[in-house]
């Protein structure tokens, strides 16, 4: 939380030379994994990560099974090569927390109650970490339910806004996350117009409070263009090049 | 509750934005550098300092270390059993720990000994008692209270080595983080939610002030939604509330506990 190192330069450029409003490059591969039931591989400026869907299926524990729905298990895990120092391969409390607010975020957008005692999985794996891999991460994960042919009210779409240098700009990087004075992830259902995840680290004003989440929102919307385009490309870019060779 | 709730009642007759009547107890383990027991309406947790010289952090050579935990004891209700923490409890840990790091509670640059190899390690460790709801806020308010209330040795380096003098010194405390948390049950938002009304809640949501009534922290939980209206509007609350919250910490402080 140093606020010496200026993080934006004179002209409005940010450490990454995006502008305030920018958000980083963002690819969506979709059916990445050939053995998952849905999956996607999401860069996310230097983030990359896989997330896979297993199910619905059978729960084991059997116990956990659900009457009246589907179980939904989430895992957030960063591999030991993901960051500058390794990471110790045991799921740290990080990790632990990162996977139930994913889990909170996710499952507002999936019809549970459409697959009684059943269960479904999903892995999110950080190869690479680089600031937001959360956001990143719910991102992809939501792509996956999507490709694992889930029943779903909306995507969920994810992306951060912070402040820096007293600014509030969209989509904090690793350095700004670590310098910069606060850092807001955001988790929402364009459609239905709904936040489903909400975290704060740092100190915002009333009208900051606002504004960042006003401009967490507005990544999210660009984010959620991006997801249905990977997902468009996938289940509809062939068939537009079949319609042609016809 | 659904009925109660049109009508802008609680089953414990309280008003939607209500908060359960707390009690605050300072200094009660003398053993513990800083302790404090905190009853929020049925929810009573204890929370103690201690303090340790030890490694600073990596990256963070230059401060103290600040650790903090938290624990549901099997004493806190049938539900609970004995082991390593779930993922709530993880959660209520990293969550309470949240507001007051990100608020720089206590100002962990005066913690140092030798740049890079010595430093203060302050332990708050916090464990529920007693568990019926908002267990969020009854746990961070036991952790800042005890913070408050703690009273550091001085120690020294002679010879190369670690000397307790014997002295005490003051936390050096900048502000005081207040936690507030909400639940949303259908289109009625709740404030310091029991036991009963968390069973039935569709989302939650914690929102941590500090002494300037910015914001610190939020984390929001449990699988349901908020709107853009709603957060805001909690927002708000969380500002006024966590004041009044704030001041009896401070009329504590002043009484000399």
């Amino acid at each position: 939380m140093t606020q010496t190192k200026s993080l934006i330069d004179e002209n409005g450029k940010r450490t990454d030379g995006r502008t305030e409003t920018e958000l980083r490059e963002i690819k969506i591969n979709v059916g990445v994994i050939k053995n998952a039931d849905g999956s996607a591989f999401i860069e996310f400026g230097m983030n990359k990560i896989l997330a896979a869907v297993y199910g619905p299926r059978e729960v084991h524990p059997k116990h956990m099974a659900q009457p009246d729905r589907c179980v939904l298990r989430c895992r957030y895990h960063m591999t030991p090569f993901s960051t500058d120092t390794r990471k110790n391969p045991a799921p740290s409390r990080r990790e632990v927390e990162i996977s139930k607010v994913m889990r909170e975020a996710l499952e507002p957008a999936l019809m549970l109650q459409d697959y009684p005692r059943a269960a479904i999985d999903v892995y999110v794996e950080v190869l690479q970490a680089d600031g937001g891999s959360r956001c990143a991460g719910i991102t992809a994960a939501s792509v996956a339910l999507a490709d694992a042919g889930i029943n779903m009210r909306d995507i969920v779409a994810a992306c951060a806004a912070g402040k820096i240098n007293g600014k509030i700009v969209t989509d904090i990087n690793d350095t700004e996350d670590k310098e910069g004075e606060a850092d807001m992830p955001v988790a929402y259902m364009p459609h239905l117009d709904q936040v489903t995840l909400l975290q704060l680290d740092g100190i915002l004003d009333d009208k900051q409070f606002s504004e960042c989440l006003d401009e967490a929102v507005r990544g999210c919307k660009v984010v959620y263009e991006i997801q249905r385009k990977a997902l468009m490309q996938k289940y509809f870019g062939e068939e537009t090049e079949m319609k042609e060779e016809q | 509750m659904w009925d109660s709730l049109s009508k802008g009642k609680r089953l414990d007759g309280r008003n939607l934005d209500d908060l359960r009547p707390m009690e605050i107890e300072m200094g009660l383990i003398k053993k513990a550098n800083g302790s404090a027991r905190v009853r929020l309406g049925n929810s009573e947790v204890v929370a103690g300092v201690k303090v340790e010289t030890g490694e600073p952090f990596e990256g963070l050579e230059n401060k103290g270390a600040l650790i903090l935990s938290a624990e549901v004891l099997p004493t806190a209700s049938p539900h609970i059993e004995p082991g390593p923490p779930d993922e709530e409890t993880v959660e209520l840990a990293r969550v309470v720990d949240r507001g007051i790091r990100e608020s720089e509670m206590l100002d962990l640059n005066k913690l140092v000994l030798v740049t890079g190899e010595i430093v203060y390690v302050i332990f708050v460790d916090c464990s529920v008692i007693n568990a019926d709801g908002n267990l969020f806020d009854a746990t961070s308010y036991a952790a800042v209270a005890s913070l408050v209330n703690s009273k550091l040795p001085v120690f020294e380096i002679r010879d190369g080595k670690v000397v307790d003098t014997g002295e005490k010194q003051n936390s050096p405390i900048t502000t005081l983080p207040v936690s507030i948390t909400a639940v949303r049950i259908g289109d009625s938002i709740l404030l310091d939610p029991t036991a009963e009304e968390e069973a039935c809640m569709d989302a939650r949501i914690t929102i941590t002030t500090n002494s300037d009534n910015n914001f610190a922290a939020v984390q929001k939980g449990s699988t349901g939604t908020f709107t853009l209206e709603q957060l805001k509007q909690i927002a708000a609350s969380a500002k006024t509330k966590g004041e009044e919250v704030r001041n009896k910490i401070k009329e504590l402080m002043k009484s000399g506990q």
